[in-house]
């Protein structure tokens, strides 16, 4: 079912290790290690302000760690020469929060760009492959629309349908579900796990979405601001009801700590 | 319960030494409400007994008076209870009582010392950061050579038609009207000398060697320098260029670089269309009263004076404002703030720093003319 699998035998489609992420000079996250296993659905969860955009922005090299590294299938991305990063950039794809769909482009040729970069496709089997990457999240015929004439939830499909241009053995995506009634929300994750069921892509997610988390997550690491790092890694359902540390059981049960004097606990 | 719309009140009585004071009536928030100060005036208690006697509907101007009798009461050492009166009232009360730490202090307006310090270190990363583009454009010409590029000429010969074939009548007109303005301005001088013929000369001249080039490139700098750096700015906001970037394409070979080339490319051409518009305007000029010059005779007149060195320092110049204009834009538009607000301030950067950037240089290139002779 794996169609991906491991190029090299390696055990790990990602592997983070000792990772330090900085926002300019502040530093926002240290020591972060964590594994994900190809075809597994991960996600990185923690508040609003704690760092997990800023850690996607360093696994996906917008950004370079301070110090540690990441590497996919056990090849090291942060530390490669030019070409070794150029290649590894095609073994994932990712889908940004609002899509970040080029706006001065039709759906079909932002599609087509990876495509037309990187493989030797003609005109006629590029607009195979893009018809049927479109059709695959459900925005068949929608070829040539420009990015401001969809909807938020189609701009993010059509995003993915991006992402998933090259067939990327992993995919991630910056807070999916932001900004999404519930229904469409839920048809999203539905289509995130028929891709990693389809095709046995690595999945990984960046949200604090609950009902996302318990409903498609495999696994899941969580970052806390104070700690600078990750504080907790299972499974999702696991760390709810049975995690020593106060703040995942919090979270994941969506509970508030008192912050402050309370109104109601004032008498 | 009082009628509604009973104005709220607190009346005081002394009982023993217990101050007896009932308050009642509608307390809201817009309209006049007790004074605490002013029921006290007078009353000198060593209780103070608070009861709600018809006390109608209530809002915050309640709990702040609740709020001034504890806090009264507290630092003149007297009892003080509180009687039917709504329990929600009393916990906002004691919420204004509440003291929370203070968090840490905003970080406010710097000093003079500290703001002069940081906008010199922030003048010197700029300049790294122009430099930084600058190199990046140098290795993307690089790759360009060697076929390596992601740069698209579909993309090139559109932005091409935006800067260049878009701009025409506004260059257009207004070369023609600084070439009517300088032939107007000239006159008064060359008339006094009763030398009107060479109103030809000092407005060719000036139009060929400065204004051309410099009216096309501030007009491209207002145009298509800001539209660039808007554009950027707002697919940095959107991560359209991350987006660039995971899929291995260079921005700047992708973004960038069609842009300061159309722009390069174009610049001449604009300037010699400005120069021409600018000598129609004074050729206009002259031939209608009072010098009444006819168009031949000005044209002649200019030739004695324009040659192809003037013609060409003025197409150098406006080759140079282009890639200028080019960098400043695309270094604005990528330096641009991740909001809605950053695309509008990198438009207005970019059109400030392209301009000082065309007189800067067009003060260095007159001097480098000058000392070449041409």
């Amino acid at each position: 079912m794996n169609s991906h699998g491991s190029p090299s035998g390696n055990p790990f489609a990602i592997e983070v290790t000792n990772l330090e992420c900085r926002y300019g000079e502040r530093v926002v996250l240290t020591d972060v290690s964590f594994t994900v296993t190809p075809g597994e659905i991960f996600f990185v969860i923690g508040g609003n302000g704690c760092g997990k955009s800023t850690l996607l922005r360093h696994l996906i090299g917008l950004k370079q760690p301070g110090q540690g590294g990441v590497k996919y299938f056990g090849r090291d991305f942060t530390h490669a020469d030019h070409a070794g990063r150029q290649e590894l950039l095609r073994t994932f794809g990712v889908l940004y929060q609002n899509g970040a769909l080029w706006s001065s482009m039709t759906l079909a040729e932002n599609v087509a760009l990876p495509l037309e970069l990187y493989t030797g496709l003609n005109r006629a089997e590029r607009a195979g492959i893009v018809a049927l990457k479109l059709a695959q999240v459900g925005l068949a015929g929608y070829q040539d629309y420009y990015p401001a004439e969809l909807s938020g939830g189609m701009k993010r499909r059509a995003g993915l349908a991006r992402a998933l241009a090259l067939d990327p053995a992993i995919v991630f995506f910056d807070e999916p579900s932001a900004g999404l009634d519930p229904i469409t929300s839920l048809k999203l994750d539905e289509l995130i796990r028929q891709i990693r069921d389809t095709l046995g892509t690595t999945i990984v997610i960046i949200s604090h979405e609950l009902a996302s988390i318990f409903d498609i997550a495999d696994r899941v690491v969580m970052i806390d601001p104070l700690a600078r790092g990750v504080i907790a890694e299972g499974e999702p359902k696991q760390l709810r009801d049975t995690s020593p540390d106060a703040r995942v059981r919090n979270f994941l049960n969506r509970r508030g700590e008192p912050v402050g004097q309370q109104l109601g606990a004032a008498s | 319960m009082s009628e509604p719309g009973a104005q709220a009140r607190a009346d005081a009585s002394l009982e023993g030494d217990t101050l007896m004071v009932r308050v009642g009536g509608d307390w809201r928030i817009t309209e006049k409400r007790p004074d605490w100060q002013e029921t006290m005036a007078g009353q000198e208690p060593k209780h103070i007994r608070l009861t709600g006697s018809g006390l109608g509907s209530w809002d915050s101007s309640l709990a702040l008076f609740l709020h001034e009798a504890r806090s009264w009461s507290e630092s003149q050492g007297i009892t003080l209870a509180l009687e039917g009166l709504p329990a929600g009232a009393d916990r906002l009360a004691r919420l204004l009582a509440h003291k929370p730490a203070r968090p840490d202090n905003p970080p406010g307006l710097p000093n003079l010392v500290t703001a002069l310090g940081a906008a010199t270190v922030n003048l010197w990363v700029e300049i790294k950061d122009l430099a930084n583009l600058v190199g990046e454009c140098a290795y993307s010409i690089g790759r360009f050579f060697r076929g390596h590029a992601q740069f698209r000429w579909r993309d090139c010969f559109s932005e091409m038609q935006q800067c260049g074939a878009m701009a025409l009548p506004i260059v257009g007109l207004i070369s023609f009207l600084v070439g009517v303005t300088l032939a107007y301005t000239g006159a008064i001088v060359v008339r006094q000398y009763g030398g009107d013929i060479w109103i030809a000369d000092m407005v060719g001249l000036a139009v060929v060697r400065e204004m051309g080039p410099m009216m096309a490139a501030i007009v491209l700098a207002g145009r298509t320098g800001a539209a660039y750096a808007a554009t950027l700015g707002s697919m940095n906001a959107n991560e359209e260029i991350d987006a660039l970037s995971t899929v291995g394409v260079s921005p700047i070979d992708f973004l960038v670089m069609p842009r300061i080339v159309a722009l390069f490319c174009m610049m001449p051409f604009l300037a010699l269309y400005s120069d021409a518009l600018g000598v129609l305007g004074g050729m206009a000029i002259a031939a209608a009263p009072p010098l009444n010059i006819p168009p031949t005779l000005y044209w002649a007149e200019m030739q004695t004076i324009v040659d192809l060195s003037d013609i060409s320092t003025g197409v150098i110049k406006a080759a140079s404002f282009g890639l200028l204009i080019g960098l400043a834009a695309c270094w604005r538009g990528l330096q641009a703030e991740r909001s809605a607000a950053g695309a509008g301030q990198a438009a207005t950067a970019a059109v400030v720093t392209s301009t000082l950037l065309i007189i800067v240089s067009d003060s260095i290139f007159a001097v480098i003319f000058n000392i070449l002779g041409w």
